[in-house]
C-alpha cells in the first residue's frame, strides 16, 4: 500500500512533463521555462530549507538555472562565466567553510517569530518597492523587447575589446582590488611565524 | 552535424536528443575499452596474464564487470544524507558528460562549437568538483569527507596552473572555440600547438619554401621548447584532476579506503566509475584539441585526400580516426603511468602545483603575449602558410596591442 502514493506522484510528473512537452510554444520558450523553474524552486529551497548543508547545495542548481538563462539571452561568455565564478570558486567556497565546521549539518534554523518577521517583512518589501519604482522610471527599460542576437555574434571578443579598451582602467583596478584582498587573506591565514627571540619577547 | 540532423527530424527536440545521445554511447565503448587496457596492461607490467575467462583472451572482461555491478544490492548508510547521497554521483557523471558537448570528434561532427568552448570546459568542470564534495560530505564517513576534501583541492589547485597553459594557446589562435582552434592547426604536424603553433615553424621558408620569414622570426622557433613545456603541463593537470595515480591521493587505498566513493556500491558506484573513465577521456581530448591538432591528419592533407576522396563522410571518418587515435594514445599513457609511478604525498603534490608549474604557467602567458605583440608575423603571411588544403576558416586574429582601445 505504501507504493501506491510514489506512483501516483510518478504518474502526475510524467502528466505534467507530458503535457509540458505538447504545449504549442516555441522550444525556446520552453528551454526559458525550463531554466525559469530551476532557478526559482533552487532558490526557494536555498532560502527556506532548515538544512544549511541543503541551501549550500542547492544554491549549485539555482546558479545553473541562471547561466543557462544567460546563455539563452545569448549572453553565452557570462552565462560561462556565472558558472565558473560562483560555482567554481564562491561555491566551493561555501562548501569547504560548511564542511570544516564539524556538526553545521545538526544546525537547524529556528523558526522565525512574528516579531522578527514583521520588520523583515516591511524593510523587504520598502526595498522591493523602490527597486520596482526606480526601474520603472528608467525609460529605457521599457522599451519593447528587442530580439536578442544569438547566433552568429562573438560576444566574447566584444567584451574583451570593451575591457582592455573603454574600461581597462576600471578593469585593472577591480584587478588590484582582488589582488590586494588576495594578498591580506594570505596575511591573516599565515601561521604566525615568529623569530625565536620574538618568540622569547612575547613569552 | 547538428544542422543535418535537423533537415532530417525537423525543428524539435529529437535532433538534440541524438547529438546528445552519442557522446554517451561513446563513453559507455570508451569506459569498456579502456577498462580491459587497464586489466591487461597492469597484468603486462606485472608479468600476469591478466582476465581469461570471460570470452576469448579474457575480452568480455569489463562487460562481466559491468553485469556484476549492476546486480549488487544498492546499500545506503543510515545516517547518510538521503537526497545528497543519491544525487551526487549523477552530479559528478553530468560534469564530465557535459564537457563532451564541446569536443570536436571529427570536422562535422561537434555537438555545439560554442564560441566559448574552452572556457566551457573549464567552467562545466566545476559541477563535477560540487559533485565530488557531496559525495564526500552526504555518506556522513570521515574517510569519504577526507577524500572529497583532497580531491576538491587538488583539482581547484590544478585547474590554475591548466587554465594559464590553456590561456597561452588560446592568445595565440585567438578564439575559444574548439574547431576554431584546430583549424588552425591544419597543415601537417608542424602546425601543432606542441610545436609552436601555425606561425612557429610554418613561417621559416627553409620548411615550407614560402618566403615570408620576417626579421626577427627566428625567436618563434623559441617557442617550440616552450610549448612542449605547456602540453607538459596540461597533461600533468589533467592527470591530477581526474584523480588518477600518481595524483590519487583523494581515493588512495592505503590510508582513505577508497575516498569519496566508499559507501557507494552498485549502480551509483558504476556511475562514479564511468565519470572517472569520461573524466579522463575529456582531459585526453581537450589535450589533443589544444595541442596535437585535434583531427587533422600529421601529413598536411587528409590521407583519403592523397587517395582522391574528398567526400565529406570519408574526411569525417578519417578526422574522427585521428581524433581517436591521438586521444587513445593520451589515455594509454595515462594508464601506463598508473602502474608505473608511486603516489605523490600531499605537499609533494601542492610544491608542484604551486612553486613549479604556476611560475611556469606565468611565464608562458608573458612570453607568448610579447611574442604575439612584437614577434608573430602579421595575419596576412600566416594564412599563406597555413596549408594549401587546410587553410584555416577562421580568419587569423588581429595581432593584439595592449591598450589600444580607442
Amino acid at each position: 500500500m505504501k507504493l501506491f502514493p510514489k506512483v501516483l506522484g510518478i504518474l502526475v510528473v510524467l502528466a505534467a512533463v507530458g503535457g509540458f512537452i505538447a504545449m504549442d510554444i516555441p522550444l525556446y520558450d520552453k528551454i526559458f521555462y525550463i531554466f525559469a523553474a530551476i532557478c526559482v524552486g533552487s532558490g526557494a529551497f536555498v532560502v527556506f530549507s532548515r538544512n544549511i548543508a541543503y541551501s549550500a547545495f542547492s544554491l549549485l542548481f539555482a546558479f545553473f538555472g541562471v547561466a543557462g538563462i544567460y546563455v539563452l539571452l545569448g549572453a553565452d561568455f557570462v552565462g560561462v562565466s556565472q558558472l565558473l565564478i560562483y560555482v567554481g570558486g564562491i561555491l566551493v567556497l561555501f562548501l569547504f567553510g560548511m564542511m570544516l565546521t564539524s556538526n553545521i549539518d545538526k544546525l537547524r534554523e529556528e523558526r522565525p517569530t512574528m516579531g522578527r518577521l514583521l520588520p523583515g517583512v516591511i524593510v523587504a518589501s520598502a526595498i522591493c518597492a523602490l527597486l520596482i519604482s526606480v526601474a520603472w522610471g528608467v525609460p529605457a527599460w521599457r522599451k519593447a523587447a528587442v530580439q536578442v542576437p544569438t547566433k552568429g555574434t562573438n560576444t566574447t571578443s566584444l567584451i574583451g575589446n570593451l575591457l582592455m579598451g573603454d574600461y581597462a582602467l576600471l578593469f585593472v583596478a577591480s584587478s588590484i582590488a582582488i589582488l590586494v584582498a588576495l594578498v591580506g587573506a594570505a596575511m591573516i591565514a599565515r601561521s604566525d611565524r615568529l623569530s625565536p627571540e620574538d618568540a622569547a619577547e612575547r613569552m | 552535424m547538428h544542422q543535418f540532423l535537423v533537415d532530417l527530424f525537423g525543428q524539435n527536440v529529437v535532433p538534440y536528443i541524438i547529438v546528445c545521445a552519442l557522446p554517451l554511447v561513446f563513453i559507455l565503448v570508451f569506459a569498456l575499452l579502456a577498462i580491459l587496457g587497464e586489466l591487461k596492461l597492469s597484468a603486462f607490467m606485472q608479468h600476469r596474464v591478466g582476465p581469461m575467462e570471460a570470452g576469448p583472451y579474457g575480452l568480455l572482461q569489463p562487460l562481466a564487470d559491468i553485469i556484476k555491478l549492476m546486480q549488487k544490492e544498492s546499500i545506503r548508510p543510515l545516517k547518510a544524507s538521503r537526497w545528497l547521497f543519491q544525487i551526487a554521483p549523477f552530479l559528478v557523471f553530468v560534469g564530465s558528460f557535459a564537457a563532451f558537448a564541446v569536443i570536436p570528434f571529427s570536422p562535422f561532427y561537434i555537438a555545439a562549437d560554442l564560441n566559448v568552448g574552452v572556457f566551457y570546459i573549464i567552467a562545466v568542470s566545476s559541477i563535477v568538483v560540487i559533485g565530488i564534495f557531496m559525495a564526500g560530505w552526504a555518506s556522513n564517513n570521515k574517510y569519504t569527507l577526507f577524500g572529497g576534501i583532497r580531491s576538491v583541492a587538488q583539482i581547484i589547485s590544478y585547474e590554475i596552473p591548466g587554465g594559464f597553459v590553456v590561456l597561452a594557446v588560446v592568445m595565440m589562435a585567438g578564439t575559444l572555440s574548439m574547431q576554431g582552434i584546430i583549424e588552425q592547426q591544419g597543415g601537417g604536424f608542424w602546425n601543432w600547438y606542441i610545436f609552436g603553433g601555425p606561425k612557429a615553424i610554418a613561417t621559416h621558408s627553409f620548411i615550407t619554401g614560402h618566403d615570408i620569414a620576417t626579421p626577427g622570426s627566428w625567436l618563434s622557433l623559441l617557442l617550440i621548447p616552450l610549448m612542449l613545456l605547456a602540453t607538459l603541463i596540461y597533461y600533468v593537470c589533467g592527470l591530477a584532476e581526474t584523480n588518477r595515480v600518481p595524483f590519487d591521493l583523494p581515493e588512495a587505498e592505503s590510508e582513505l579506503v577508497a575516498g569519496y566513493n566508499t559507501e557507494y556500491s552498485s549502480m551509483k558506484y558504476a556511475i562514479f566509475y564511468l565519470a572517472e573513465y569520461a573524466n579522463m577521456f575529456v582531459v585526453c581530448a581537450i589535450a589533443v584539441t589544444l595541442f596535437l591538432g585535434g583531427w587533422h591528419s600529421p601529413l598536411p592533407k587528409f590521407i583519403v585526400q592523397y587517395l582522391g576522396a574528398d567526400s565529406h563522410i570519408w574526411l569525417g571518418l578519417e578526422g574522427l580516426f585521428w581524433f581517436i587515435m591521438k586521444s587513445f594514445v593520451l589515455v594509454l599513457v595515462q594508464i601506463l603511468l598508473r602502474w608505473t609511478l608511486p603516489r605523490l604525498r600531499v605537499d609533494q603534490l601542492m610544491h608542484l602545483c604551486w612553486k613549479i608549474f604556476l611560475p611556469v604557467g606565468f611565464v608562458l602567458v608573458i612570453v607568448v603575449a610579447a611574442w604575439i605583440t612584437f614577434v608573430a608575423p602579421r595575419p596576412e603571411p600566416a594564412a599563406k602558410a597555413g596549408g594549401d588544403v587546410n587553410t584555416p576558416k577562421v580568419v587569423a586574429p588581429p595581432v593584439a596591442r595592449p591598450l589600444a582601445g580607442k
